[in-house]
C-alpha cells in the first residue's frame, strides 16, 4: 500500500508539473503579446498607418491560437487541485480558494469575453472600442497573472493566517496577498512574459525575412520588438537579483541547492560548473570564483551562504536546481548578448545581417526555456513543501490508484505532444502566409506625411 | 447580509447558477459542435463562425462552478473528483482537444483542416457525453451498483442530446436559408431524443432514490410540482411544431426555439434541485458539512456581489454587439 501510495506521489507529481509546464508556455506569450497587441492597435490608431494593422492582423492570429491552447489546459489545472491533491485545499482552502476564485471572476470572465470582441468584432463595433477591447483583454491576462501568482507566492512565503485545529485561518487578506515574495516574483514573471513575447516576434519577423518577405510589417515588428528586448532585459537581471535576495532570506535552503554551497561558508564561491555529488556532499569538477556567491547574494564578499548540510531532510535535491537556475542564467545572459548586438546593428545600419536573423530565429523561443527553466528552480526549491513549512507535498496527495493517475498522464503527455507540434506548424504556416500577401497600396496611405514615412520604410528594405 | 450558517446554502445556490448557465451557454456551443456536417465545408465555417466570439467566455462557466466548489466546498471537490477522476480527465482532453481545434482548422495548412473539424466535432461529443455521464453519477451519490451505471450511460446521452437540441435551436436563430431549414430538421429530431431522455432520467430520479420519491410523490406537492413537467412538455412539442413549419415567412420567431429551449434547460434544472437541495453531493454531504471558514466565504462572497453583476452586463454587451444572423468569421 505504501510503495502504491508513493507511486501515486511521483505520478501525481509528474503529472502536474507535466500539465502546468505546457500550460504556462501559452500565457506566458499572452500576457506579453496582449499589451503590445495593444500598443499596435494604439499606434495605428493615432497614426492611421496600414502597416500598424498589418501587424496588429498578423499577431492578433497568433495572439489567438496561443489564448485558446492556454485556456484549455488552463482549465485542466482548475481541475488538478481536486483530482489529485486533495489534502492542498483542505488544509489551506480558505487561503487558496478565494484567490483562486477572484483569478475567475476577475481576469477569466473579462478576458475570455472581450477576446470576442477584440477577434471577431473590429466592423461591428467603433474602431474606439475595438481598441479597448483589445486593452480589457490585456488587462484580464494581467490580472490573472496577478491573482495565481499571488498565490503562488504565498505557498512559498506564506503570511497573513493563523493554524486551527490544522487548517489555515486567514487573518489578513492584505498580507496574504502581498505576502513577502510576491511583488519580486510577479514583476519576475510579467518581464519575463514580455521577454518571451518580444523575441517571439523578433524571431518570427526575422523568419519572414530571412524567407524574402521584403514588406514593411515584419521589419517594423523587428525594429519594435528588438529595442523592447534589450531593455527589459536588463530590468530582469536587476529584478532577479532582488528576486534572489528575497530568497535568501525566506527560503534558504533554496538558495544553497542553487549555488550548490553544501556546507555553511562566509565568503562561498560563485559555482560557474559542477556535478553536484549528493553522496559526498561536494561539488565534483568544479570551476567558481571565489567568492562570488557571497557577493552577489549578500553584496558583500564575507557574507554568510547557509550550507545545504545545515537544512537536514528539509530540504530540496540539488541537481535540478544548480542546473535549472544555470540554465536560465544563461538564457538570460544570452538574450542580452543577442538584443544589444541586435539593436546596436540596426541602430548603425538599419538592417540586420543574414547570421543576426538567423541567431533570432533560434531564439524564437527563449522566454519559454528561461521561464521553464525559472520556474522549475522555484518550485523543485520549495520541495518537500507544498506550502512552505506548513503542508508536505506528500500529505497532499490523493488517494486514487496509481494505474489511474497513469492513465490520465498518458493521456496528457499524448495530446500535448500533438498539440505542440500544431502549434509549431501553425505558427510558422502562418508566418509563411503572410509572406505571400501583397503589401498596403500607397493609395491607402492618405496623409502625404505618412505616404513619406512609408516609402522611405521601403527604400531601407 | 447573510449569517454563518446560511453562507454554504448562499454558495450553493451560485454554484447551481453557474451550472446553469453553463449548460446554456456551452450547451448550445457544444451542441453546434457535435452537429458539424461532414459533407458541407460552407456551412461548417458557417456554424462555427456563429459560435465563434462566445465559446471561450461560455467555458469559463464551467471554471467558474468548479472554482465555486472548490473554494465553498472543498471536501465535496476532492470527493466528487476522486471518484469522477477518469471521466473527467476524459472530458477535459474533450475540452482541450475541441478548443484548439476551433482555431487549428482555420490556421493549420489546409491538407489537416479536415482532420481538425472531425476533432472539433468528436471532441465536443466526448465532452458532452462525460459530462452527462458525469452527472449521472452524481445524482446518484456514486453509488456502485450496476443499475447506477446504467442510469449514468443512460444520463450522457441524455444531456449529449440536449446540449445538440440547444445547439440546432442557436442555429435556427443565427443562420438562414438551407442551412436553418437543415438546423431546424436536426433540432427535431434532437429534440426527440432530449425530451425521451428528460422524461426517463426523471422516472429513474424517482424510482431509484427513495427520498426524491418521496419529495415529487406525495400530496400536497405533487399537486404543486404537477406543471412542471406539464410546462417542459408543452415546450418540447410547441417548438417541434414550430420547427416544422420551417421556413417562416420573413424568419418569424426565429429566436422563439433557442429561448424556449433555455426554459426548459432551466426547469429540469430546478427540479433537479429541488429533489436534491441541501446536498451538495447528493445522498452523501450536505452543503452545509465541510463548507469553507465564513471568513473565506464571505471575503469571496464580497467579490461576487460586486463582480458578478458585472459580468452579466458585459457578457450582454457582447451578445448585443454579435446579434442577429452570423456572418463570416474574420480578423480583418
Amino acid at each position: 500500500m505504501e510503495s502504491e501510495l508513493l507511486n501515486t506521489l511521483a505520478l501525481s507529481r509528474i503529472q502536474f508539473a507535466a500539465n502546468i509546464s505546457f500550460h504556462i508556455l501559452f500565457p506566458t506569450i499572452t500576457i506579453g503579446l496582449g499589451w503590445l497587441l495593444f500598443y499596435f492597435k494604439l499606434r495605428f490608431e493615432i497614426s492611421q498607418h496600414p502597416v500598424w494593422m498589418r501587424i496588429y492582423r498578423f499577431w492578433v492570429k497568433i495572439f489567438a491560437l496561443t489564448f485558446a491552447i492556454g485556456v484549455v489546459t488552463g482549465i485542466t489545472m482548475s481541475f488538478q487541485f481536486g483530482t489529485n491533491w486533495p489534502g492542498f485545499m483542505e488544509k489551506v482552502g480558505n487561503i487558496a480558494g478565494p484567490l483562486l476564485g477572484y483569478e475567475v471572476m476577475s481576469a477569466f470572465f473579462l478576458e475570455a469575453t472581450f477576446l470576442g470582441v477584440m477577434l471577431f468584432g473590429i466592423h461591428r463595433v467603433p474602431s474606439k472600442v475595438h481598441t479597448l477591447a483589445t486593452l480589457i483583454v490585456a488587462i484580464g491576462t494581467s490580472l490573472s497573472a496577478f491573482w495565481i501568482i499571488a498565490l503562488n507566492s504565498w505557498m512559498h512565503t506564506p503570511a497573513g493566517f493563523v493554524m486551527e485545529n490544522g487548517v489555515a485561518m486567514p487573518t489578513d487578506w492584505i498580507a496574504i496577498i502581498f505576502n513577502p515574495s510576491m511583488p519580486y516574483r510577479l514583476g519576475h514573471m510579467m518581464l519575463a512574459s514580455f521577454l518571451t513575447a518580444s523575441f517571439l516576434i523578433a524571431g518570427v519577423s526575422a523568419y519572414r525575412i530571412l524567407k524574402g518577405d521584403l514588406k514593411s510589417a515584419p521589419k517594423l515588428a523587428l525594429k519594435q520588438s528588438l529595442p523592447l528586448a534589450a531593455f527589459l532585459i536588463v530590468v530582469q537581471i536587476a529584478v532577479g537579483d532582488m528576486h534572489g535576495i528575497n530568497t535568501l532570506k525566506y527560503q534558504p535552503a533554496k538558495i544553497a541547492a542553487m549555488e550548490a554551497v553544501w556546507h555553511t561558508e562566509q565568503g562561498a564561491p560563485l559555482v560557474l560548473f559542477a556535478w553536484p555529488n549528493e553522496d559526498t556532499q561536494r561539488n565534483d569538477y568544479e570551476i567558481s570564483i571565489p567568492y562570488g556567491a557571497s557577493l552577489i547574494l549578500t553584496h558583500e564578499l564575507d557574507g554568510e551562504i547557509q550550507g545545504i548540510s545545515s537544512f537536514g531532510e528539509d530540504r530540496p535535491a540539488v541537481k535540478p536546481l544548480f542546473f535549472g537556475f544555470r540554465i536560465m542564467v544563461g538564457t538570460g545572459l544570452l538574450m542580452l548578448v543577442v538584443s544589444w548586438i541586435g539593436v546596436w546593428l540596426l541602430w548603425r545600419r538599419d538592417t540586420l545581417p543574414r547570421w543576426m536573423l538567423q541567431t533570432l530565429v533560434g531564439m524564437t523561443f527563449s522566454g519559454w526555456v528561461a521561464t521553464i527553466a525559472g520556474w522549475y528552480v522555484t518550485e523543485i526549491g520549495r520541495q518537500p513543501w507544498l506550502v512552505q513549512g506548513v503542508l508536505k507535498t506528500s500529505d497532499a496527495v490523493t488517494t486514487i490508484a496509481s494505474h489511474n493517475v497513469a492513465l490520465s498522464l498518458a493521456m496528457y503527455l499524448g495530446v500535448y505532444i500533438i498539440l505542440m507540434a500544431a502549434y509549431l506548424h501553425t505558427l510558422f504556416n502562418l508566418a509563411r502566409k503572410a509572406i505571400v500577401v501583397d503589401e498596403y497600396e500607397t493609395g491607402n496611405l492618405t496623409d502625404v506625411a505618412l505616404a513619406d514615412a512609408a516609402s522611405r520604410e521601403n527604400r531601407h528594405v | 447580509m447573510f449569517d454563518d450558517a446560511q453562507l454554504p446554502l448562499v454558495f450553493l445556490g451560485l454554484m447551481a447558477f453557474s451550472v446553469l448557465v453553463y449548460a446554456i451557454l456551452d450547451g448550445f456551443d457544444l451542441g453546434v459542435g457535435i452537429l458539424l456536417p461532414m459533407d458541407n465545408k460552407q456551412q461548417r465555417d458557417r456554424m462555427v463562425a456563429s459560435i465563434g466570439p462566445f465559446w471561450d467566455a461560455n467555458e469559463t462557466w464551467l471554471v467558474l462552478a468548479v472554482g465555486i466548489l472548490l473554494i465553498a466546498f472543498p471536501q465535496a471537490h476532492s470527493l466528487i473528483l476522486r471518484e469522477l477522476y477518469i471521466p473527467a480527465a476524459f472530458m477535459l482532453i474533450g475540452l482541450i482537444v475541441r478548443g484548439v481545434s476551433f482555431d487549428f482548422r482555420v490556421k493549420a495548412v489546409t491538407r489537416f483542416q479536415r482532420s481538425w473539424d472531425w476533432a472539433f466535432k468528436l471532441g465536443s461529443l466526448f465532452v458532452a457525453l462525460s459530462q452527462g455521464y458525469m452527472l449521472g453519477r452524481y445524482v446518484l451519490g456514486f453509488d456502485q451498483q450496476a443499475v447506477a451505471y446504467g442510469f449514468a450511460v443512460l444520463s450522457a446521452m441524455g444531456v449529449a442530446a440536449a446540449y445538440t437540441y440547444i445547439g440546432g435551436a442557436w442555429l435556427v436563430m443565427k443562420t438562414t436559408g438551407p442551412l436553418q431549414l437543415r438546423a431546424s430538421i436536426w433540432t427535431r429530431r434532437a429534440g426527440w431524443v432530449a425530451a425521451a431522455g428528460i422524461a426517463l432520467v426523471s422516472i429513474a430520479n424517482v424510482s431509484l432514490s427513495p427520498t426524491v420519491a418521496a419529495r415529487w410523490l406525495t400530496m400536497p406537492n405533487a399537486i404543486l410540482l404537477f406543471p412542471l413537467p406539464v410546462l417542459s412538455g408543452a415546450i418540447v412539442v410547441f417548438i417541434d411544431y414550430y420547427l416544422r413549419n420551417q421556413p417562416h415567412a420573413e424568419d418569424f420567431g426565429h429566436s422563439l426555439p433557442f429561448f424556449f429551449i433555455a426554459l426548459l434547460f432551466s426547469l429540469s434544472f430546478i427540479g433537479l434541485g429541488y429533489s436534491y437541495f441541501p446536498y451538495v453531493v447528493p445522498h452523501v454531504l450536505l452543503a452545509t458539512e465541510g463548507a469553507s471558514a465564513p471568513v473565506s466565504l464571505r471575503f469571496i462572497l464580497t467579490g461576487i456581489i460586486i463582480i458578478m453583476p458585472t459580468i452579466l452586463l458585459y457578457t450582454a454587451f457582447t451578445y448585443r454587439v454579435f446579434w442577429g444572423k452570423a456572418t463570416d468569421l474574420t480578423y480583418h
